[in-house]
C-alpha cells in the first residue's frame, strides 16, 4: 500500500492562527478524497450522464447548471460546465468504477484523483473569507447546499461545492495547492482560523 | 464589467478570455483565393459601436461564447453559446 502524501507539505500544521482571540472564524482542512473524476457528456447526452452518475454513485444529480448532490458515504458531485461534472468520494476504487460504467457513447471520464487537492473551509465566517477571493455570491440563497461553481482566483481555476450551510469544498490543481493554502490562510487571518 | 454567461450567470470579466472577431466567415478550406484568405486572417474593421466577438469563459464553465457588445459604451446586448452558431463562424 502506497502511503498517501499531502501536497501541502510541512507548512500546513494543525493549530490556531491569525486573530483568534474572539473565536475561530473558519477552519481549514485538506479534504482527503480517494477518488476525483471529471465526467463530460457528449452534446445531447447531458441528462443521460447525470442519470448514469446518479445510479452509479447513489446520488440525486441533475444536469442543470451548477446543480449538485452528495450522499451519506461522502460521495458528492456537482456540475461545473455544460454537461460536465466533478465527482469525488472516499473510496480509491470509485474512479475506476465510474470510468468502467460510463459508456463511451455517453461521454468521457477523466481520473483526476492525483491531479487535484481539495480544501474544506468551514465556520461562521466562511462566506466572508471566500468572498475576498472570488467574485461570487456565497449567500445560502444564491449558492444553496450541494450546488457548485467553477470560477477562478486570478489564473488559478477553482471548483467550489457548498457541502453545508457553513462548509465549502474547493478543488484546485494539486501543483497549486501549497500556494493556494497560503492565500486561504492569509484571507482568514482577520477572523482567526484553525488548521485541522 | 460583467458578462452574463448562459451557463454560469453574470461573472466578472476577469474570468473570460477574448477569442477574436466573430463577424468573419472562413473561406472554403479548399479555396486558393488569397484575397479571401487575407481578408479572413488579417483584415479587421475595428468598429466603434456594435460588435460581435468570440469569448471563452476560461475561468468558469470553459464554454466558448458569442458576445454582442458595443465597443463604445461596453453595453452587452447578447451572450450565447458559440456552438449554437452556424458554420463555426458568424451565424
Ligand atoms: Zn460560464
Amino acid at each position: 500500500m502506497v502511503e498517501r502524501a499531502s501536497p501541502l507539505g510541512s507548512d500546513f500544521r494543525p493549530g490556531s492562527y491569525g486573530d483568534f482571540v474572539e473565536g475561530t472564524g473558519v477552519t481549514i482542512l485538506e479534504a482527503l478524497k480517494g477518488s476525483i473524476v471529471e465526467a463530460s457528456a457528449w452534446p445531447g447526452e447531458e441528462k443521460t450522464l447525470a442519470e448514469n452518475l446518479s445510479a452509479i454513485c447513489r446520488l440525486k444529480l441533475s444536469a442543470s447548471p451548477g446543480s449538485g448532490a452528495a450522499n451519506r458515504e461522502g460521495t458528492c458531485a456537482f456540475n461545473i460546465g455544460p454537461g460536465r461534472f466533478i465527482v469525488s468520494g472516499q473510496g480509491e476504487a470509485l474512479a475506476g468504477v465510474i470510468i468502467a460504467a460510463i459508456d463511451e457513447s455517453v461521454g468521457t471520464v477523466t481520473d483526476l484523483s492525483h491531479g487535484r487537492a481539495v480544501f474544506a473551509v468551514e465556520g461562521p465566517k466562511v462566506e466572508w473569507v471566500l468572498a475576498k477571493l472570488f467574485a461570487l455570491d456565497f449567500s445560502l440563497s444564491a449558492f444553496p447546499v450541494h450546488t457548485g461553481r467553477a470560477t477562478a482566483h486570478h489564473d488559478l481555476f477553482v471548483q467550489i461545492q457548498r457541502r453545508g450551510e457553513k462548509r465549502f469544498e474547493l478543488y484546485v490543481f494539486r501543483s497549486f495547492a501549497r500556494a493556494f493554502a497560503k492565500t486561504l490562510r492569509r484571507a482568514s487571518e482577520d477572523v482567526g482560523y484553525a488548521i485541522r | 464589467m460583467l458578462i452574463d454567461c448562459p451557463h454560469c450567470g453574470p461573472r466578472d470579466l476577469a474570468e473570460f478570455s477574448y477569442q477574436g472577431d466573430a463577424t468573419r466567415t472562413r473561406p472554403d478550406l479548399a479555396s486558393t483565393d488569397t484575397k479571401a484568405w487575407l481578408d479572413y486572417v488579417y483584415h479587421r474593421p475595428n468598429p466603434a459601436g456594435r460588435h460581435r466577438e468570440f469569448w471563452q469563459h476560461a475561468g468558469g464553465c470553459r464554454a466558448h461564447l458569442v458576445v454582442e457588445r458595443d465597443t463604445l459604451t461596453h453595453e452587452i446586448f447578447t451572450v450565447s453559446f458559440a456552438r449554437k452558431t452556424s458554420g463555426g463562424d458568424a451565424a
